[in-house]
């Protein structure tokens, strides 16, 4: 899963972070990432897992770190399953 | 007016009867009339009074700007929903008869236009990075503005206090972090002595823009939990839903890497501006006070024509 989600937002041009660099908690907005950036984030990663995040979801602290961006998408997976 | 009556098409109907405000068929936009705008004059004379010492620097632009530059700041990104662009006619004569018989049919004639290059301002301080921008570096004391402008919003309302043309004034301070946080915490507290110096019931809240759908959900939040906008609220057509009549925002470096308003070492400039609604203020000023500027209590009066 973290992986999936490394890879996924690396490839992102609109996501302009050495993800390479970070730990899994590390804070993506410490490392630069936008309000505009984790928006473009929150999007490809819907697609990616076929999710919708609800919107008590859609939070700056959702998309603060790889390891919780994992944990929010592990446990809409598990739900929609 | 009865102060105890809260109600959007109710007050914008008093406001017609006691001619405040004119119709022109279209919600949202109102003729205003002359003691209307002498209170927003005298208002504006106010804030200046309170904002002179600071020695802005004062442009006034038009309320159409360049669309290249709205799109830039990345407007359509975050309300597309707000924003209007101008159309015009640029055929030939055969396009123009065209035109005229899809009007006589009663036919959507709009198709015949196209987009120029102007689009309406959609808050005062959106002219002026661009302008900043093309003057090079942003010395380490930073930069004061004082601006107004008639700013257009698409979003048709019965509630007179949310018209499609309405005025701001603001300030806008572009410099580090420090000194934006500083003038954001600074004119909170102006602002807020000004109103209260009307005798109108304040309080000042942690606010977010109204940011395009889903997306915009999560921006909002995270100009919540961020505590980057503030806004001044006055009840005019609610007592449950206030309305806001300044705002106090920080955007942080969102202009300052969008226009690449830097200072000579290079760093992204902060900004940050603090907005008056003036067709807010005037019309809390009627809600609170009655349709008769004469009668206005006289603290109220002597604010606004007493200096």
């Amino acid at each position: 899963m973290i992986d999936r989600i490394r890879t996924l937002l690396a490839q992102n041009p609109m996501i302009p972070i050495d993800f390479s660099a970070l730990s899994d908690n590390a804070s993506l907005y410490d490392a630069g990432l936008t309000s505009f950036a984790s928006v473009q984030m929150m999007l490809a990663i819907e697609e990616e897992f076929d999710i919708e995040f609800p919107e008590e979801k859609l939070t700056r602290r959702t998309f603060s770190s790889i390891a919780n961006i994992a944990a929010a998408v592990s446990e809409l997976t598990a739900e929609s399953v | 007016m009865d102060a105890s009556t809260f109600d959007a098409k109710t007050l914008l109907d008093d406001l017609f009867d006691n001619g405040i405000l004119f119709e022109s068929g279209v919600d949202g936009l109102y003729g205003r009339s002359g003691t209307f705008e002498e209170v927003i004059e005298r208002f504006e004379k106010i804030v200046l009074k309170v904002g002179g010492p600071d020695k802005a620097t004062r442009i006034h632009f038009p309320p159409g700007m360049a669309r290249a530059a709205l799109e830039k700041t990345g407007y359509m990104k975050s309300f597309p929903q707000l924003a209007g662009c101008v159309h015009s006619f640029m055929g030939d004569e055969r396009d123009h008869a065209r035109l005229l018989g899809m009007m006589g049919r009663g036919e959507d004639w709009t198709e015949m236009q196209e987009a120029t290059e102007v689009a309406m301002t959609p808050a005062a301080c959106y002219p002026l990075y661009p302008t900043v921008a093309r003057q090079g570096p942003v010395p380490a004391e930073g930069l004061l503005y004082e601006l107004s402008s008639y700013c257009f919003r698409h979003e048709p309302s019965k509630d007179p206090a949310r018209m499609q043309l309405f005025r701001q004034r603001e300030y806008i301070r572009i410099g580090a972090a420090d000194q934006v946080q500083a003038f954001q915490k600074s004119w909170m507290e102006r602002g807020r002595r000004i109103i209260e110096e009307l005798d109108l019931p304040c309080e000042v809240e942690v606010a977010n823009d109204p940011f395009f759908g889903r997306t915009g959900k999560m921006m909002a939040n995270s100009q919540r939990d961020q505590t980057l906008k503030f806004e001044l609220l006055i009840p005019v057509t609610s007592i449950e839903k206030p309305t806001a009549c300044l705002s106090f925002n920080n955007h942080q470096d969102h202009f300052g890497q969008s226009w690449g308003i830097r200072f000579a070492d290079g760093n992204p400039c902060h900004s940050g501006c603090v907005g008056f609604g003036l067709e807010r203020i005037a019309l809390a000023l009627f809600r609170h006070h009655g349709p008769d500027v004469e009668v206005w209590p006289a603290k109220v009066r002597h604010a606004l024509w007493g200096a």
